[in-house]
């Protein structure tokens, strides 16, 4: 809400300047967005009245004008095509100071002397109008200070009202406000009846009583339409942002910005039959004031006549009923409407009006007739014409009960920790306009106006008295708990410890956003289906991520487009899986890499990474959360990854997450450069640890063997460690995979792994024919089940 | 025996004289060897008199001793020579760039998060988290915000459908927390909102730390004391902090708070209030035997002031270049 300071002073006088109150505002809890001087700073500018324009000797489109400042005449040389005789305008004499300190002084203009100089808006900063120069009104003094004549010596306040506050949204609770907090007299706005000088009255009927329980009409009759709205109305609706239109919409506007409450005019003979207040029926049309049309919905109150809708109520009235330049007849509409009824319809229909604003946040609902006889008696005054009676139909049932709360003096003291006197909470709650009854036993009874709407409970007067007394004048500690132990359990992993462990391998934290391009997830991730916003912010954000490797290969290309070759990155975050109806959001932990194994150094050149980098990536976090036996990777195929090098991430059987090189497809339609290699891993599984087990350590040596099994390429090696352990004997320490060679020597086909596996027996030394047997052991089941041929 | 002294001299000289330990090796053969030639002196002692030979064998072995002296001393001397002239050979350049010392880092929202559960979760406020796809009851609801109210418009948000939105808030977290434990409840709500909203200041996603407290007790004075110390601890430094009256439907009263950090501006970082007794009720908690306050503020703002970030967007550009400047 936009006002005027001087609109504010002519009903409250805060001994403050505009910035002071601002200040004091915003300290209240009424923000301040912004204090803005009506114009720019300048001096020396006076109304002159143009005696005579003449054409410059020596230039087309120069005039030499002879300009009065009321004293005296001066010769002014004028490029305006609007400078003429008898006009009267903003006239810069000599030493006079301009916006952005442009100093007026004696000048000749191809040869002709100019003592001054006449102004066009802009040159002012009155706006950036730059059509010519200002045309003022033929009653403007001669020689008065412009500043002084156009009451540009003003502040325009902006407020940033919280919704609860739509009290404030009228000049008159804006100085309630400040009259509240300034302990200043509050001037009254004379809403005195205007008795009626003719019988004609419109029928009301109320048929969505719980939507709009209360609807003033009144009808004018014989009214100008062309007179001219005065000028300090004008004034003050563009200071508060409403541009002037004709002064039927314009009164109806004012009293809007002074009251609060909103109103609308009708034409008069454009209404068939009386007013009826309905519910839209489905469809219905109606065109808007605006020029827009729309087809209501059957959830909008509207005002009609008799065969038609007029009006969508609170937000806009309609075109087929408009106030226009041959109307002679009004009906004026004021009205009090539930703000539920009101309350999100605008936005609906992306609509936003002023109207709409106030009645969604709520209008003080006793305020309807003040209002209808205050738009009367200033229409009157500037239009002319003559007042019907107000008729007025209420549904009492559905109008809103006056509020009556208690306060207890002690839940003050308890929630604000202090114990403001009793006389001083009275004197605050009475300054804002609550009638309160005598204190008995510590509790007062406390009557609510009606225009404080947002008082319903006893928290709210509390926070009153709070707010008036001063925030930053409360005291303030810090909370006395007990201290029960928290349970804390040991085989949990920090996620701070994962981070830190991948941050100590290189990698850089990113995070991405949650939503991505449709098309994106499904390159991803062809097994679900992505839970689709319904209104996204554009296409790139439209559905909710199934896998975090969407945003990190994005984030990759991002960075290779920036000549960033060597890319390690990692996220934490939730995803979003829909299946069988059943959505499952769960934090998820995913790598990507590319680019070089080691950052570019004078050591040599370095490799490109490759599957097992991730994988040792991966393999060292699992190391790290305390139980990697749990896991296995079993190669098989994703729509994202090669199919040669993919692979599940299995524990104790069951899929946490996935690991493999970005399928070379995927990689060149997502633009990026050289092989990309990823993980992802369901987060809670990995922080879920073990308890370490102490087992005590041997005394006696140990004894290790090495083999070189040859076996089919295909196999895995997993296969071969698996029978290794089992076939080892329960003494068999470790198995080691030390060297894996193909080439010459191994046939086509084939290859060849160097196992070491080292034996430890607790508490002796195992013989040779012990080991022997084991090796033997290991060597015929590798041979029997996975064709292995010993290498000698 | 009439040589003795002259061997003894050029043993000596002869020592002195070898630059490596071969050569010195050979003239320790030469001389004190089997058939060194201070060893022969001593298998022609034979020929003396029993009276001479003691005093003749006595004199060869000092000779000896003296040759051996100096053969161990050039020894020790060439060995030296030998282990500096290694030592010289062997020195680094000791300013190259050591191996593999690269590491990556945090982001800087995850370090402000981190920094912000430190302060709360060492005076006993516990880490919760919740879901990103919240309903509407835990999203508004059940935070006193009802169907219509106006401050939904404040909140621009991202639906599914008519009850699945994306959470604009991690208050929800607050409610289910509420909605499970009782009172006294001290948390800490990190995490991901959303609001449907995109241009230079705002980002359609970003991150909040939600706070809240429940006890017997609670009052006005506590929130203040606790977020007075929050602040100045958080920036390390003197900053004032002043509260505003503002309103949110889940708090009243309402508060907004406002730093100046030495510049006579005062900037807004975090919004706050008393739980609003409707929303304790709502939750099952009886407003008149516990009483609370709740704290939200935004992550990236607070890194902003923090480390100095004037675009909000490159927190979600993922730039190398921007990311390593928190390692």
């Amino acid at each position: 809400m936009k006002f005027s300071e001087q609109w504010l002073h002519e009903l409250v006088q805060p001994e403050l300047d505009a910035q002071a109150l601002a200040d004091q505002l915003s300290l209240a809890g009424l923000e301040v967005d912004d204090v803005e001087s009506v114009a720019s700073d300048f001096s020396g500018v006076v109304v002159g009245e143009i005696f005579s324009a003449e054409q410059h000797p020596d230039a087309d489109k120069l005039r030499v004008c002879q300009v009065s400042n009321g004293a005296e005449t001066f010769q002014v040389v004028c490029g305006a095509p609007n400078a003429r005789g008898g006009m009267k305008t903003a006239f810069a004499m000599v030493g006079a100071k301009l916006p952005g300190d442009f100093k007026i002084k004696k000048a000749k203009l191809r040869g002709v002397e100019s003592m001054g100089m006449l102004c066009a808006e802009d040159e002012l900063g009155l706006s950036d109008d730059h059509g010519g120069i200002m045309e003022l009104p033929a009653d403007a003094p001669v020689g008065q200070d412009i500043r002084e004549y156009l009451n540009l010596n003003d502040k325009i306040i902006d407020v940033d009202l919280t919704p609860n506050r739509g009290d404030c949204l009228g000049m008159v609770g804006m100085a309630r406000e400040v009259g509240v907090l300034n302990k200043a007299p509050v001037a009254e706005i004379d809403c005195s009846p205007v008795v009626a000088s003719i019988e004609d009255q419109i029928s009301i009927e109320l048929q969505a009583p719980a939507a709009c329980p209360r609807y003033l009409g009144r009808v004018i009759r014989n009214i100008n339409i062309n007179a001219e709205t005065p000028r300090w109305m004008v004034e003050r609706l563009e200071r508060s942002g409403v541009r002037s239109i004709d002064p039927v919409v314009d009164v109806t506007n004012y009293v809007l910005l002074e009251l609060g409450q909103p109103m609308h005019a009708f034409d008069l003979n454009k209404l068939e039959g009386g007013i009826r207040v309905r519910m839209a029926e489905q469809d219905e049309p109606l065109q808007l004031l605006d020029g827009s049309e729309v087809k209501l919905n059957a959830d909008t109150l509207v005002i009609a006549d008799h065969n038609k809708a007029v009006a969508m109520a609170g937000i806009m009235g309609g075109g087929n009923s408009e106030v226009s330049e041959e109307t002679t007849d009004i009906m004026l509409e004021c009205a009090y409407f539930d703000p539920i009824a009101i309350a999100g319809r605008a936005r609906n229909y992306g609509m936003h009006t002023d109207a709409s604003h106030r009645y969604e946040r709520g209008v003080d609902w006793q305020l309807q007739k003040r209002a209808t006889e205050r738009a009367t008696a200033l229409l009157l005054e500037i239009v002319g014409g003559e007042a019907g009676p107000v008729v007025e139909a209420a549904d009492k049932a559905h109008l809103p009960e006056a509020v009556t709360l208690t306060l207890r003096h002690e839940r003050v003291s308890a929630l604000l920790a202090m114990e403001i006197p009793a006389a001083e909470i009275e004197e605050i709650l009475t300054r804002l306009g609550l009638q309160l009854s005598p204190m008995q036993s510590g509790v007062w009874t406390i009557a609510v106006p009606s225009y404080r709407f947002d008082i319903s409970i006893e928290e709210d007067l509390i926070e009153e008295i709070a707010r008036v007394y001063g925030y930053n004048n409360l005291p303030s500690k810090t909370p006395r708990a007990e201290l029960p132990l928290p349970s804390i359990k040991e085989s949990q992993v920090g996620v701070g410890q994962v981070r830190r462990h991948l941050v100590a391998r290189g990698y850089q934290e990113a995070i991405t956003y949650s939503f991505i391009e449709a098309k994106l997830a499904k390159q991803f991730d062809d097994q679900h289906e992505a839970v689709a916003l319904a209104n996204p912010i554009s296409a790139e954000m439209a559905v909710m991520r199934t896998t975090l490797w969407a945003g990190l290969s994005k984030a990759v290309a991002y960075n290779q487009a920036r000549q960033q070759s060597r890319v390690r990155l990692f996220e934490i975050g939730q995803r979003f899986v829909e299946e069988g109806g059943e959505l499952t959001q769960a934090n998820s932990l995913a790598a990507i890499i590319t680019g070089n194994r080691l950052p570019e150094s004078w050591m040599g050149k370095s490799d490109k990474v490759d599957f097992f980098d991730i994988k040792g990536d991966l393999e060292s976090l699992l190391e790290m959360a305390g139980d990697p036996d749990s896991y296995t990777l079993v190669a098989d195929k994703h729509v994202a990854l090669h199919p040669g090098q993919s692979a599940r991430i299995e524990r104790n059987g069951k899929t946490v997450g996935w690991i493999g090189a970005m399928h070379p497809s995927l990689q060149k339609q997502l633009d990026l450069s050289g092989p990309v290699y990823l993980f992802e891993l369901e987060l809670a599984e990995l922080l879920e640890g073990t308890l370490p087990r102490f087992s005590s350590l041997s005394k006696f040596p140990e004894s290790r063997r090495d083999l070189a099994m040859v076996i089919d390429q295909q196999l895995g090696f997993e296969a071969v460690r698996q029978i290794a352990k089992e076939q080892g004997g329960e003494f068999l320490k470790d198995v080691i995979l030390f060297d894996v060679y193909t080439g010459q020597g191994i046939e086509a086909g084939r290859k060849s792994l160097a196992l070491g596996l080292t034996w430890q027996h607790p508490s002796r030394t195992l013989n040779e024919e012990e080991i022997n047997a084991s090796v033997a052991a290991v060597v015929e089941r590798l041979t029997n089940d996975l064709g292995a041929v010993l290498r000698d | 025996m009439e040589n003795l002294d002259a061997l003894m001299a050029e043993g000596k000289a002869a020592a002195l004289a070898a630059t490596d330990v071969k050569t010195l090796d050979e003239v320790r053969v030469q001389y004190l060897g089997k058939k060194g030639h201070l060893t022969q002196l001593l298998k022609g002692l034979g020929k003396l008199s029993n009276e001479e030979r003691p005093a003749a064998g006595a004199r060869i072995n000092e000779a000896k001793e003296a040759v051996s002296e100096v053969l161990n001393a050039r020894k020790a001397e060439l060995e030296n020579a030998a282990l500096e002239a290694k030592l010289a050979a062997e020195t680094v350049d000791v300013t190259l760039p050591g191996r593999q010392a690269e590491v990556g880092g945090l982001h800087p929202v995850t370090k402000v998060m981190e920094r912000i559960e430190a302060f709360f979760s060492r005076i006993g406020y516990s880490v919760e988290e919740g879901p990103e796809i919240e309903d509407d009851y835990h999203n508004f609801e059940a935070l006193n915000i009802p169907g219509h109210h106006p401050a939904r418009a404040m909140h621009d948000t991202f639906y599914f459908d008519a009850h699945r939105l994306l959470r604009t808030h991690t208050s929800p977290v607050q409610v289910r927390t509420m909605e499970a434990q009782k009172p006294p409840i001290r948390i800490i709500c990190p995490g991901r909102v959303y609001r449907c909203d995109y241009d230079q200041t705002h980002s359609p996603m970003f991150h909040q730390v939600e706070g809240l407290i429940i006890d017997k007790g609670i009052s006005f004075a506590d929130l203040k004391g606790t977020l007075e110390q929050f602040l100045k601890e958080f920036f390390e430094e003197e900053v004032k902090v002043r509260f505003r009256p503002s309103y949110f439907p889940f708090t009243e009263p309402s508060i907004e708070v406002d730093i100046d950090r030495g510049d006579g501006k005062w900037l807004e970082v975090l919004g706050c209030g008393m739980v609003h007794p409707k929303v304790l009720q709502m939750s099952g908690i009886d407003p008149e035997e516990y009483t609370g306050f709740a704290f939200g503020m935004g992550v990236e703002r607070f890194a902003m002031l923090r480390y100095g970030v004037d675009d909000l967007r490159l927190f979600f550009e993922n730039d190398l270049r921007f990311l390593g400047q928190f390692n």
